[in-house]
């Protein structure tokens, strides 16, 4: 982008005009302002949509045999293990990295916090595409995903917490786009759209908090149907809905904060002044934040060993594997980030957000796989599994990369407002 | 004018209410507790008595309609396959299976049949967010291919690992379990295929709390030959197939953790915030949201304040 944007002011753009004063169109804006032959060049000389070529070639005829031979083709199949990867990693390991949106949405609609309002629009989008990719996942792995509307309006079991979590995630993505939409409607130049929105932006806001409490906790809760099976370090009955929403907290704001830093590093372009100038003293705000929430989340993580009485499994060989998931996911990070806010070092407090973000991701696959069936024998996924895993993700990353390239995400419109 | 309502009387009459209202609920949360269908069928398993001819195994194949397995049902070396292991467990070509264990107190192997208990209280039924599962009142635990989406959460909350899912199937994919015979037997009174092709009276048919009794009583007829425990009569909350043993049951594979409540308990303590996160949430945020916002506000009445102030002198002068 750089190439074009040094001698063409009007790019990248900015506002509805163009430099001879007409406006443009929107298929001009997704173009980017470029001649097509300009957008293949800028295109093919990045070398991430070359690995991003090779993962969907072979990515993709992958996910459409899954649709034709079934999930036996590419999973193993276990009846022991009847969540692998899609869900172990799309579902519970996108949805608290996810939870981004509510956070920053809290914090600057509700509690008046403007300092952060330049980071507000990234974290919403973040959150929104996190919660759609889950889907996404979810339909990989469903048996009969076309029967995904079944829960809501067909055959309803209200009393399973499942049903909680889809109509929990499917009206939380409604509210989602609805606070993403602004930003739509401010590219397309629609501003009365904006104005609505703007009216319910508190109401939004707080059914954003109910449903993202309600849903972080029930994927947790899900794994209290299953008290013989999880190890006992990594499920605890009575608080693990709290370790799920307490943990997506800090896992939501590190996700931001690397989103953030790789948008400032390798989109540049894009971002505006506001964004670049603020993204340090941001960033150091993110890392409080996600530091009050980890101290907590460790005082309750050493509560539900209490309750449960399991100090004796600490001793063990689970409980030392248990000790380093914390001690590097979670307490290590706590430290880089304490260190990093005190001495304004926000390279550390990247590089612990990183960790943090690997940490919760970690813990996840714990739960649903390493430490499922612990007194049985531990599946490691099919290598089809594991590609089409990485080839949705890597959707996930070009949808992110389309959104934040167009859309006034992390710059402001310039047009009438 | 009578004083309707002093403060004393309120907090007196309050904490009455609030005292009457504890004591109610609890009564009513015991009435809730379900106690299983009166007359609900089960089966005793005596596993003294089964000699692994893999009789049933054959029987529930041929009633249920399920694919000829690789090995017949006469090789008995199916019983030193191990996966992952594990000894052999049920799938979507099997419902029901037998496998083999060499207790090394006594001279020789045991076998134990495994299938679906039909449990009084069924994960797989409460977990499920399609109400795909249903407990008939003959003590069946039934499935609806029609509305499943395939989500597999049974499978996770089922502790004996019975539901299995068609993975070979992309169009028609679903869970595959034993049904107790339902369509074909139970629902007529029938005893389901396995039990009847039993030559060795190893498994018992009848309702649940006759078969219960009998194995109490085989358990102290022949005092010292059982261990003092059915199997089932308190495990998740009871289930219909139950069984006896000569050895512990954790020597023939048996999981002895299993809570011996339903699986649902473990469950209630997040289904019982949700009402009450869906009620105190709003109210607490927008009192943050006026709290976290007074500043700005008596700023910019202060503001208008001043103006108005301004606009008056300006009007006088």
């Amino acid at each position: 982008m750089k190439l074009f944007a040094k001698d063409r002011p009007e790019i990248p753009i900015v506002d509805h005009l163009k430099a001879d004063g007409t406006e443009w169109t929107i298929k001009e804006k997704l173009w980017l302002g470029l001649s097509i032959d300009e957008y293949k060049k800028q295109f093919f000389r990045n070398p991430v949509n070359w690995l991003m070529i090779s993962i969907f070639s072979i990515g993709i005829p992958l996910i459409l045999g899954r649709y034709v031979f079934g999930l036996g083709w590419v999973t193993h199949s276990s009846n022991d293990y009847p969540w692998g990867l899609f869900l172990g990693f799309g579902l519970f390991g996108m949805v608290p990295l996810s939870a981004s949106g509510f956070m920053l949405g809290t914090t600057v609609e509700l509690f008046g916090r403007k300092d952060f309002h330049s980071i507000e629009r990234l974290a919403l989008l973040n959150g929104l595409l996190g919660y759609f990719f889950a889907v996404i996942f979810l339909e990989v792995d469903l048996g009969m995903p076309w029967r995904l509307p079944y829960p809501m309006f067909v055959s309803l079991g209200p009393a399973a917490v499942l049903f909680l979590v889809a109509w929990h995630v499917a009206t939380y993505l409604s509210v989602q786009v609805a606070e993403v939409l602004p930003a739509f409607f401010e590219w397309i130049g629609w501003l009365q759209g904006k104005r609505i929105i703007r009216k319910w932006v508190l109401g939004l806001t707080i059914s954003g908090i109910i449903l993202s409490t309600l849903h972080q906790g029930a994927l947790g809760a899900l794994f209290t149907y299953a008290p013989a099976k999880v190890h006992p370090l990594w499920l605890s009955v009575n608080f693990q809905w709290i370790h799920y929403f307490c943990s997506s907290i800090f896992a939501g704001l590190s996700m931001v904060i690397i989103s953030s830093t790789l948008i400032k590093n390798f989109m540049g372009w894009r971002c505006d002044d506001g964004f670049k100038d603020n993204l340090d003293y941001v960033t150091i705000g993110l890392a409080k934040g996600a530091s009050y929430a980890m101290i907590t989340y460790l005082v309750i993580k050493l509560v539900a060993i209490a309750h449960d009485q399991e100090w004796a499994y600490l001793l063990t060989g689970w409980g030392s594997y248990y000790m380093l998931e914390l001690g590097v996911g979670v307490v290590l990070p706590m430290f880089m980030f304490a260190v990093g806010i005190r001495n304004q070092w926000v390279a550390l407090i990247r590089l612990g957000a990183f960790i943090t973000v690997i940490g919760i991701i970690w813990n996840r696959l714990n739960t649903a796989l390493v430490c499922y069936n612990w007194q049985m024998y531990q599946e490691i996924p099919h290598w089809k599994e594991v590609w089409i895993t990485v080839t949705i993700y890597s959707l996930y990353f070009l949808t992110y990369r389309f959104i934040v390239y167009r859309l006034p995400i992390v710059y402001g419109w310039q047009g009438e407002k | 004018m009578k004083q309707l309502l002093n403060r004393r009387n309120f907090l007196k009459g309050g904490l009455a209410a609030t005292a009457s209202a504890a004591v109610l609920k609890n009564k009513k949360t015991e009435a809730h507790s379900f106690e299983g269908y009166p007359d609900g069928m089960g089966v005793l398993v005596d596993l003294t008595r089964c000699v692994g001819c893999r009789s049933c195994e054959a029987a529930c194949n041929k009633e249920q309609g399920l694919p000829e397995p690789a090995k017949p049902f006469d090789d008995f070396s199916v019983f030193d396959e191990m996966h992952h292991g594990q000894k052999r467990r049920t799938d979507e070509t099997a419902y029901t299976i037998v496998n083999r264990y060499d207790v090394p107190e006594i001279d020789h192997p045991l076998f134990r049949k495994i299938q679906c208990n039909h449990c009084e209280e069924p994960a797989c039924l409460t977990s499920c967010f399609v109400n795909a599962y249903t407990k008939t009142p003959e003590g069946a635990v039934i499935y609806n291919p029609k509305v499943c989406v395939g989500c597999r959460t049974c499978m996770i909350a089922c502790p004996f690992y019975i539901p299995t899912f068609k993975y070979s199937s992309a169009f028609k994919p679903r869970i595959m379990k034993c049904i107790f015979c339902y369509d074909t037997r139970l629902k007529d009174g029938k005893p389901p295929a396995c039990v009847e092709a039993c030559p060795q009276e190893a498994l018992t048919f009848g309702k649940r709390t006759d078969v219960l009794k009998m194995g109490k009583q085989r358990i102290q007829q022949k005092a010292g030959k059982y261990v003092d425990h059915i199997y089932g009569e308190h495990e998740v909350g009871g289930t219909a197939w139950m069984y006896i043993s000569d050895v512990p049951f954790d020597k023939v594979g048996f999981d002895t953790h299993v809570p011996k409540e339903p699986i649902l308990n473990s469950v209630k303590e997040f289904l019982g915030i949700v009402p009450m996160v869906l009620t105190i949430w709003p109210g607490l945020f927008v009192g943050f949201h006026l709290l976290a916002t007074r500043k700005d506000k008596v700023k910019e009445m202060k503001e208008a304040e001043d103006r108005n102030n301004n606009d008056e002198k300006e009007g006088q002068a």
